[in-house]
């Protein structure tokens, strides 16, 4: 132990007591968020509305706000995944996350000059993750219509565009080419990257990677070139 | 002697302070470790651990509000009774009876959505920082644990007020467990295991194929006890490996 503490002040320079200096910088903290929680407690009651009624449907029903964004891809997806498959995947990939990143630098530093592939990734995730929330609870009115919010919730929407299904094979088709694609080409662009975690954490990263922009890909078709399904079976349809 | 003397070295103030009040290394070093609370930290750190601007607080800041819901939680158990008949009776009881009963349920509802984006931030922060990268690799892992349990803590209590928000906002989020393959009567091939209404995924949340009262129940446990004693667990873990995996992570 005695080494050690010899050892970290060699390489860092000044060793200080966690009391009082590391102590007093948290009691900061704790007084200055108490303060804050105090007066938005004061000043702002929590919702409630009438007596909870199975008879009367709340139009539009929301879930809790950090769920709201997985609501917002039921859009575009069946439930089975936007409710189920997506929610999990994160948590998944959440979990993987230190186990696929072989990437030694920017230990205890903000740098993402020495993480360029990482980073992006990451804040690409955890914004889409925000931006579906700000959607969903801001933007969206009865029946799951997308209103602005200066846009009346009494007018009604006009009907959406048909939606139109890819055909089974061509659906097929574009799904395996987007992970066959999107497997091999990192592989051959960043082969030191490949050598270094090997085929199976190769496959494991970036089959959540591509999943991730997979979702944001169908966002997209659903949007801008209103597609419902990219393959329909009797069981499932994605 | 002064009565000050008399008190601080009476037998009982020495048996619980083991140490006294000069300022000396010796004396600021048992401040740490004589003291159950504190001892959670190291006796003594690097000054770079100590930035404000590299962790801003968040995950402290996350457990105080876990602190903050534990406080007001128990005092709102007082006067809440997890029942249709009385749910949300006890809401307005707590609003227009109960001396500071507004002010609780407010603390509890905002600390309680403060932690949630405490919690997502303290995430942030850590990948930004590459704190999960070894020797953290497991203890990135039980974060992400208490990231779920934080998250399914808030949504369990979102159902106690058994309002028409509490309500409906249970049953979109319920009705997604009805569509999990294999296990929820609307998913996939829920047939091969003869799933149905009265027993798949949704009807273990529930207790009910609707939310009922047996969900409040089952909420109301869930959210006093089961899942304050899983987070308190997985806590516990996570703080002991912050320490044991080489303190909070700083530039090598």
């Amino acid at each position: 132990m005695a080494e050690q503490k010899t050892l970290k002040t060699q390489e860092t320079g000044q060793e200080v007591f966690a009391f009082p200096d590391l102590v007093f910088k948290e009691l900061l903290a704790m007084v200055a968020a108490t303060i804050v929680l105090t007066v938005w407690a004061v000043t702002v009651d929590a919702p409630l509305k009438g007596i909870a009624d199975p008879n009367w449907t709340e139009n539009p029903a929301k879930a809790p706000w950090y769920f709201v964004g997985l609501q917002e891809v039921l859009v575009y997806f069946d439930p089975w995944i936007a409710g189920v498959s997506v929610p999990l995947l994160i948590i998944l990939g959440l979990a993987a996350l230190p186990y696929v990143d072989p990437n030694p630098k920017g230990i205890g530093r903000y740098d993402f000059r020495d993480r360029k592939l990482v980073v992006p990734i990451f804040l690409f995730g955890y914004l889409l993750w925000f931006g579906l929330i700000v959607v969903g609870q801001f933007l969206r009115g009865p029946n799951w219509q997308f209103y602005w919010p200066w846009e009346d919730w009494a007018v009604p929407k006009p009907a959406e565009p048909a939606l139109v299904n890819f055909p089974n094979a061509l659906g097929l088709a574009a799904i395996s080419a987007f992970f066959l694609l999107g497997l091999a080409v990192p592989a051959l662009l960043g082969r030191n990257l490949f050598r270094k975690i090997g085929l199976l954490r190769h496959v494991i990263a970036w089959t959540l990677v591509l999943l991730m922009f997979g979702v944001f890909g169908k966002i997209i078709l659903r949007l801008f070139f209103h597609v419902k399904y990219l393959v329909t079976t009797p069981y499932f349809s994605i | 002697m002064s009565l000050f003397k008399k008190i601080t070295e009476s037998q009982i103030w020495r048996s619980i302070f083991r140490h006294r009040f000069e300022d000396t290394p010796r004396n600021r070093a048992l401040a740490t470790v004589s003291n159950a609370f504190l001892h959670l930290h190291p006796v003594t750190l690097p000054e770079s651990a100590l930035r404000v601007r590299f962790t801003f607080c968040l995950g402290g800041l996350t457990f105080f509000m876990f602190l903050v819901e534990t406080v007001t939680g128990i005092l709102l158990m007082f006067y809440y009774r997890p029942v249709t008949e009385y749910a949300y009776l006890d809401m307005k009881l707590l609003e227009h009876t109960v001396r500071f009963g507004m002010f609780l349920r407010n603390m509890h509802r905002w600390a309680g959505h403060a932690m949630v984006i405490l919690v997502m931030l303290h995430m942030l922060r850590v990948f930004l920082t590459g704190s999960y990268k070894p020797p953290r690799e497991f203890n990135w892992v039980v974060g992400v644990c208490l990231l779920v349990t934080t998250l399914l803590l808030s949504f369990t209590g979102y159902l106690l007020p058994w309002d028409q928000i509490a309500l409906w906002a249970i049953t979109v989020g319920t009705k997604m467990a009805g569509a999990t393959p294999f296990l929820g009567a609307d998913g996939p091939f829920h047939e091969w295991l003869h799933v149905h209404p009265g027993n798949d995924m949704r009807f273990f949340l529930l207790g009910d194929s609707d939310v009922s009262g047996n969900a409040l129940l089952r909420f109301y446990v869930l959210h006093c006890v089961l899942l304050p004693v899983v987070g308190g667990f997985l806590m516990f873990v996570h703080f002991w490996r912050v320490r044991k995996d080489g303190g909070i992570s700083r530039p090598l």
